[in-house]
């Protein structure tokens, strides 16, 4: 009798096998709803997030108070420190419908092409209590055609230069920041030539002007309303004047040897911050919390935040709600809740954030702001005047964020020595190929 | 297997009972079937999992990526596509970034194949010879291939750092000028190649030295009484010995070189990993894949600089397979 026995676990293990390999092909295929961010479970919701750079939620201790004030809120939050990296992520995951987190960091420059392309995968704010204290400008630029709201704004990227005291001194140079302020007071041309001055009478050994000159050419593109693209969604770079002037000015900027060639976000930057190889940066707000994080305590105080010679507004973000959060209704209370005025003042405080609630920047405790890492800069009244010169108008582009590194790297080819010709060139077919 | 099987056929037939029942006959009948499909199917049943799993993950990827290369497609709207034929190919041969990145690979695909595979060569014959403490330096030849590409790219990126690199650092000892490595080509080609070759140095060292080891040790004798030296042995019997070894790691080390793409991305870290370099200096095919597929979110281009490797790697085995033929035939 064992024959037959051995001949029915045979033919079960045959079958076992078989079905063991399709179940192996099913579950590819096969997806569940869990598969989009947290949810609820032991009685506690659970809610995650995901973010790029310092948006200053987790840094500041916010999402600690959230879930200190709402018990039984878990939040997770996963932080990746450069933004073209974490889009990419983003819509990898937005394509396969999965990976995605219950809430999502949006860059400015992103902002286009996911209220265009992406509306579908993303929760509406429009009908969100308590959500109309934003600057005019701030969320029309996350709202699509049809008036659905996508997300809520966090900061804005209202623009100063930063500068390092004992540099400015040693080139013989002034170093209070009104007089610094005033070297370069209405034209970015006179911070190059500060520069030009800089490099011939500093004698204190390796130290550049500035980190990168793309942050000069960002300072100048984001001070006009229309950059990249036109009103129609026309690629218009290549005919726009403002973008070749900052072009050409960044590339004298190179040419004349005033950069550290440094890449501004990666890794090699931040020793760069450390050990203080350059003496200024053009910092939008939210640069203040990251130089401060990477040059670290032995710097404190070396710093200070002189005004930009002309107004402009770089990066500022978003949060949205994904539409398939198993939590949509919670995400969009703790969203609404980290972007209320009072949260906004509080980053900025805590951290530089500037604000890009209109009720936060009215109150008289985000006015009187000063930052005790830049030699008690009055970051508040700096940055409260130059939000005022921000282009009340913005036009945005499908493929901004990809155009601007795509510029990034055409200027790092000039600082390398390469004729600012050829590096346009360049950057024109790169543009081209990106935009599709 | 199969005697097993012709016995459990004869076992039953003997255990069988004897047909009772109109139908019985039927019966014994749908029994045979089944056992003939059971005797005939089961092998299948058993590799089954494998080419299943083969179909998904690698047959259907590869169809649908050719699909995919024939059409428009974005990232963002997967579910539009656009035919377009051969555009995306015809633009891709026009392409001075893809000829671009074909030379990276190459050029990078040399550097660090030739030497890696000559160090290997040179490791396996001392770890051969008999020596105190043979079974550390064999585990510790292999820890780097141990190292997952990121741990190692990242840290050897750090040692070519520009400005506080410890390799531009020594060469400041000899009086060098700090070498910008990520921004000049063959410096930057170079410092990816030495990634490489520190992961898989080793592991080849260990190829050979099996290889070697299985050489009979009546050889070298009849070397060294004909008076051959050291170096002679090596290069008269332990090469010939080990030849399809070396052949193999060829082979291997060139499929590596082709898809050579983690080591580059984290060399250039950010942006200019993706792309390269901002000049593309060391841009290889893999890091032009995933350019146009996660940067520019142009997954058709993406699909379609897939299907040129995997083509180049056919042309290149085609070719190999000529090149042996042509010259087994010649005497």
């Amino acid at each position: 009798m064992s024959s037959p026995g051995s001949f029915g676990r045979k033919r079960l293990a045959s079958a076992v096998a078989a079905v063991g390999a399709l179940a192996l092909v099913a579950g590819c295929g096969g997806s569940d709803g869990s598969a989009t961010g947290g949810g609820k479970k032991d009685g506690k919701t659970v809610i995650t997030m995901g973010m790029f750079g310092v948006m200053g939620f987790k840094e500041s201790g916010l999402l600690e108070k959230y879930e200190k004030e709402n018990p039984g809120v878990e939040i997770k939050a996963e932080i990746a420190g450069d933004e073209q990296t974490y889009y990419t992520a983003l819509q990898t995951h937005l394509a396969a419908g999965n990976g995605l987190k219950d809430i999502q960091g949006i860059e400015i420059g992103r902002a286009k092409e996911i209220t265009e392309t992406q509306a579908d995968k993303f929760a509406d704010f429009s009908k969100t209590p308590g959500t109309d204290h934003f600057l005019p400008w701030k969320q029309s630029q996350i709202t699509t055609k049809d008036g659905k709201v996508l997300g809520l704004g966090t900061d804005a990227g209202p623009m100063a230069v930063c500068y390092r005291k004992d540099y400015f001194a040693q080139a013989g140079l002034p170093t209070d920041r009104e007089q610094v302020s005033k070297l370069w007071a209405g034209d970015w041309k006179k911070y190059v030539q500060v520069g030009r001055t800089f490099k011939k009478n500093f004698k204190g050994g390796k130290v550049s002007y500035t980190d990168s000159v793309s942050g000069l050419f960002n300072a100048m593109v984001y001070g006009y309303p229309q950059q990249y693209y036109n009103e129609n969604g026309d690629l218009i770079y290549d005919k726009n004047p403002d973008v070749k002037r900052a072009w050409n000015l960044a590339a004298d900027a190179a040419d004349a040897g005033l950069s550290a060639k440094l890449r501004q976000f990666q890794p090699g930057w931040d020793p760069g911050l450390a050990n203080g190889t350059f003496a200024t940066a053009v910092c939008p707000a939210w640069m203040l919390s990251h130089i401060s994080e990477k040059a670290g305590d032995k710097n404190k105080g070396k710093w200070d935040v002189a005004r930009a010679p002309k107004g402009a507004n770089w990066g500022g973000s978003f949060l949205g709600v994904t539409e398939k959060s198993p939590v949509k209704a919670e995400a969009q209370k703790l969203v609404a809740w980290l972007t209320a005025p009072e949260q906004q003042a509080y980053i900025f405080k805590k951290l530089g954030n500037f604000p890009s609630s209109e009720q936060a920047l009215e109150r008289a405790d985000v006015k009187k702001v000063t930052s005790a890492y830049f030699s008690n800069a009055p970051i508040g009244e700096i940055f409260g005047a130059a939000a005022q010169e921000i282009p009340d108008k913005q036009v945005l582009g499908r493929k901004d964020g990809t155009i601007k590194d795509t510029f990034t790297q055409g200027l790092a080819l000039v600082e390398q020595g390469q004729s600012r010709d050829k590096a346009w060139k360049t950057t024109a077919s790169r543009i081209d190929k990106a935009v599709g | 297997m199969a005697t097993s099987t012709t016995n459990a056929l004869a076992g039953e037939e003997r255990a069988g009972p004897p047909a009772k029942s109109p139908d019985g006959k039927s019966g014994r009948k749908r029994g045979a079937l089944l056992h003939r499909i059971d005797l005939k199917g089961a092998p299948y049943a058993f590799v089954a999992p494998f080419f299943v799993v083969f179909a998904a993950f690698s047959f259907y990827p590869l169809i649908y990526t050719a699909w995919i290369s024939l059409h428009h497609v974005e990232l963002a709207t997967l579910d539009s596509m656009q035919w377009v034929a051969f555009d995306n190919y015809v633009d891709l041969f026009k392409d001075s970034r893809f000829w671009n990145a074909l030379r990276n690979t190459i050029t990078i695909g040399v550097i660090s194949t030739v030497p890696q595979l000559l160090m290997a060569l040179g490791m396996a014959h001392l770890l051969n010879y008999r020596m105190r403490a043979s079974l550390f330096f064999r585990v510790a030849s292999l820890v780097p291939y141990a190292t997952s590409v990121g741990a190692a790219a990242l840290v050897f990126t750090m040692l070519f750092e520009r400005d506080f690199g410890m390799i531009n650092w020594v060469l400041g000892w000899v009086g060098i000028d700090p070498l910008d490595w990520e921004a000049n080509k063959w410096p930057a080609q170079v410092a990816i190649s030495t990634i490489v070759i520190w992961r898989w140095t080793g592991y080849n060292a260990l190829l050979y030295l099996a290889a070697m080891q299985a050489i009979p040790a009546d050889r070298y004798e009849a070397a060294s009484i004909d008076g051959a030296s050291r170096w002679k042995q090596f290069t008269h019997v332990t090469v010939p010995g080990i030849r399809s070894t070396i052949v193999f790691t060829i082979v291997l080390s060139t499929i590596g070189a082709t898809q050579l793409f983690g080591e580059p991305l984290i060399f250039g870290q950010g942006p200019n990993g993706v792309t390269g370099g901002a000049d593309n200096q060391y841009q290889t095919l893999g890091l032009l894949l995933y350019e146009e597929g996660w940067k520019n979110y142009q997954m058709g281009r993406a699909a379609t600089v897939a299907w040129a490797m995997f083509l180049l790697l056919i042309l290149v085995f085609v070719a190999q397979r000529l090149i042996s033929r042509l010259r087994s035939r010649t005497p």
